[in-house]
């Protein structure tokens, strides 16, 4: 019966130990820091190397094509402006265009610039963010970046 | 036409918190006409939220752009096929929407289960979790409000000449069956809770709201499985990047309660025949039920960021109160309760079928716990550090495929273990054939140059597995025929319909490995960017794609522009394809329209990413093995399922309320 007993636990702390390890090292490979870009401005050196996900508006007219699935584009959020060149496999979402709400996750490089593998992108004129201005001011209905298109 | 769904919607209201009121007032006073009274306004309530629901209906098909919540989803243009799914694809509608399905629910359990004697507790609990989404329906986030423009002489009534036009990547079959599939995984979770808490409350504390509750449980746990398959599957075929599961927060929302119901699938067979288990149970369905409310207000509340929430704050708090509330109320009454809820046996062997369901159980429950840790993990870093920390794809499959790996282990051992202790002959008897074949799985796959540990581990099990499912079956239909004779054809249809449970649930696991034969084909993806030229090609293992024409045009709701291409696989064509962008003229989002050749082998996926400015094609060629066996996988689950629904067809002998007796059989 303790036997018994003890086998269960001495099973149980193992599986909770393996467990705890494998929540402990997935966190260190696969985390990222959320940042403004003002906040990663400032860090200056201390950023570099870091894994990061980093928020703005796209500025308009500044998506341009690299080829091969490059491309560069700059972000803005409060008055700080970051220059992004995506180099990740995945093909960029379709939601990123002029003024859309990106989150690019990569890393500073040392000219300041920011390099990505991974953007995430809201179309500022579906989500609920835009859905304010439609109740207030239904003048601003015309979708954002409509003239956004391949490229 | 929105007065009646106003109306509607405050009936709902009225017609739950009578629900309460008259069922509690009626266990009270003994009434059993009041306690029928409260069934009825259930049911009754199902009624006024449909009308709800077409109502919305009704001015989505009419394009009645007066009001927001139409003007912010539809157009003009759009088939109507759209203007009916447009209605869940905001916040508002689809909690409507899903008010009504958890009222169907509802009603169907109160029509077809009216004589349990659980019955008028179930309904106060319904009721009460409903008058919560019905009281978010009416009062915050309302579907039927009108636009008004603000002037200086107040707010006047604005109708645009059109909507803002459905996402669209929404605009998807799969999206309109998708969410609606999902919602009724989501809620149909509900009955099994209402009754074990009904259980708890009156303390009838048997196996017997587990049996009564065991079709809904799998018909909410299928429904859930599938629609988060079928979101994978859009996600593969319409967001064109390649795969189909990213462990995006939307995603992980759905997967926490099917693990957890999965877990309590299993679990409840040990509850059923031996009694064991209660308060683990109970606490299971409650944690399912509480996670798939919590899953859906992830969605809503923005509070963790994600590509396909609706964002909104409005109702966040409210939403998180609830949840709060009914996790205080159901861990207080399980903890009264505990002294009632004592095992009646004791865990006798570490190997045994009992412990296999308890290591099942923890696989699931871990696994549940590290996607709520990854999830959560930029809110929790936030609060402990001040600083938001986000685990992407890397975390989830460092930590979930061991643990599922170890849960496909797990497929084909547990059936073959004995209730309450395996002997070492049993073990040798069940397990040789089988742990052999798997070796020499794995072996072979070395030998034919396969490296990846994880890969090999998976094709392995598999082979495992299916063994230990085959002979089990193998070994019923023995026994069957020298028992009855016949062929091994009706021996096989007769043993199976004489425990679909059983039986079913094998297919189900079998479904499970085919599955986990396309997951692990993930290790093996690869892909290529190239800029074309018109007659310009790129390779990627013996496929050859070139481009031949750059083709656009234009329908009512889209422009487009096409890259056609030749695909061919060792210099011998194999079809021409035309993956295209979409520029969507309502609401101006461009999206790529993938084009795939899928074989059993392996698909090969095609995205038109965009035309550089020397005018070459961005095509993205992605040569994913195995994908096919996923969406197999779902089918074959899907069978299985079907037939666990299934009565038997000579009913083995059933205690409802004697466990011990119970012989029901594991799955």
């Amino acid at each position: 019966m303790a036997v018994r007993k003890a086998k269960f636990f001495v099973g149980g702390g193992l599986f909770l130990a393996a467990l705890t390890a494998l929540l402990i090292t997935g966190v260190e490979e696969g985390k990222a820091y959320y940042q403004t870009v003002g906040e990663l401005r400032a860090m200056g050196p201390r950023a570099e190397g870091r894994r990061v996900r980093v928020a703005g508006d796209v500025v308009p007219g500044t998506i341009a094509s690299e080829g091969e699935g490059k491309v560069r584009f700059e972000i803005e959020h409060e008055g700080s402006r970051l220059a992004v060149l995506y180099t990740g496999r995945e093909p960029l979402p379709d939601t990123l265009v002029d003024r859309a709400q990106a989150v690019a996750e990569g890393h500073l490089l040392q000219d300041g610039s920011f390099e990505a593998n991974h953007v995430q992108a809201k179309c500022a004129s579906k989500y609920d963010a835009a859905y304010e201005e439609t109740k207030t001011a239904p003048a601003a209905q015309t979708p954002a970046g409509r003239q956004a298109t391949d490229d | 036409m929105h007065h009646l769904g106003n109306f509607s919607l405050m009936a709902v209201v009225v017609l739950c918190a009578y629900a309460v009121a008259a069922s509690l007032l009626g266990v009270n006073k003994q009434s059993s006409q009041l306690v029928n009274s409260a069934r009825r306004a259930l049911i009754a309530a199902a009624g006024f939220s449909a009308l709800s629901v077409a109502a919305l209906l009704a001015l989505f098909l009419a394009d009645d752009f007066r009001f927001e919540y139409v003007a912010s989803y539809s157009a003009a243009a759009l088939p109507w096929y759209y203007k009916v799914s447009a209605l869940w694809a905001g916040n508002d509608g689809s909690l409507l929407f899903w008010t009504f399905l958890m009222l169907v629910f509802a009603a169907a359990c109160a029509i077809s289960r009216r004589r349990d004697e659980l019955m008028p507790h179930v309904v106060a609990t319904l009721g009460g979790v409903i008058l919560f989404f019905a009281y978010m329906n009416y009062w915050v986030c309302n579907p039927f409000g009108q636009l008004a423009e603000i002037t200086a002489a107040g707010p006047i009534p604005f109708t645009p000449r059109d909507g803002n036009g459905l996402n669209p990547l929404l605009q998807h079959p799969i999206m309109a069956i998708h969410p609606p599939i999902l919602y009724t995984g989501y809620v149909g979770f509900v009955i099994p809770f209402a009754f074990c808490v009904a259980a708890l409350w009156t303390r009838r504390l048997d196996a017997a709201w587990i049996q009564n509750t065991r079709r809904w449980t799998l018909i909410a746990w299928f429904f859930l499985g599938s629609g988060i398959l079928l979101g994978g599957r859009w996600a593969y075929v319409e967001l064109g990047w390649g795969g189909y599961w990213g462990w995006d927060p939307v995603e992980n929302a759905a997967l926490m309660p099917w693990l957890t119901g999965t877990a309590f699938l299993h679990s409840v067979m040990i509850q059923e025949r031996k009694g064991m288990l209660k308060i683990w149970n109970a606490g299971l369905v409650i944690v399912t039920y509480l996670l798939c409310v919590f899953g859906t207000f992830l969605t809503r509340s923005g509070i963790v960021s994600s590509v396909h929430a609706f964002a909104s704050s409005e109702f966040a708090w409210r939403f998180l109160v609830f949840i709060i509330f009914a996790a205080i109320l159901s861990a207080a009454l399980l903890i009264t309760r505990i002294k009632d809820l004592r095992t009646e046996n004791e865990l006798e062997a570490v190997v045994s079928r009992e412990s296999g369901f308890l290591f099942n159980n923890l696989l699931l429950l871990a696994a549940c716990f590290a996607v709520l840790w990854g999830t959560l993990f930029p809110v929790l870093s936030e609060a402990v550090q001040g600083e938001q920390i986000s685990v992407g794809a890397p975390f989830f499959n460092r930590v979930n495929v061991p643990l599922g790996l170890a849960l496909l282990l797990m497929t084909g051992v547990g059936p073959l273990l004995a209730w309450r202790r395996s002997s070492v002959d049993s073990l040798k008897r069940n397990f040789t054939v089988p742990l052999l074949s798997g070796l020499a799985a794995g072996v072979l796959l070395v030998a034919f140059g396969m490296r990846h540990p994880y890969a090999i581990l998976c094709f392995a099990m598999s082979a495992f597995v299916v063994v230990t499912i085959g002979s089990e079956f193998h070994r019923g239909v023995r026994a069957r025929r020298a028992h009855r004779g016949g062929s091994y054809g009706t021996a096989l249809v007769d043993l199976v319909q004489r425990n679909t449970r059983r039986y079913g649930g094998y297919i189900v696991h079998f479904g499970i490995v085919l599955l986990f034969i396309g997951f692990a084909g993930n290790a093996f993806n690869k892909d290529v960017i190239a800029d074309l030229n018109r007659g310009e090609s790129t390779a990627i293992g013996p496929w050859k794609v070139t481009l031949q024409d750059l083709p656009s045009g234009e329908t009512p709701v889209y422009d487009w522009l096409g890259a056609q291409v030749l695909l061919s696989k060792n210099d011998e064509p194999v079809g021409i394809f035309q993956p295209r962008r979409q520029l969507d003229k309502a609401t101006g989002q461009a999206t790529s329209e993938v084009r795939r050749h899928a074989t059993f082998q392996e698909d090969i996926y095609l995205v038109f990413s965009g035309v550089t400015e020397d005018g070459r094609a961005t095509v993205h060629v992605y040569r994913n093995p195995l994908v096919r066996w996923v969406w197999l996988g779902a089918f074959v689950m899907f069978l299985g399922t079907v037939l666990t629904l299934l009565p038997n067809r000579s009913p083995v002998r059933r205690a409802e309320t004697a466990p011990r007796g119970a012989a029901l059989e594991a799955v």
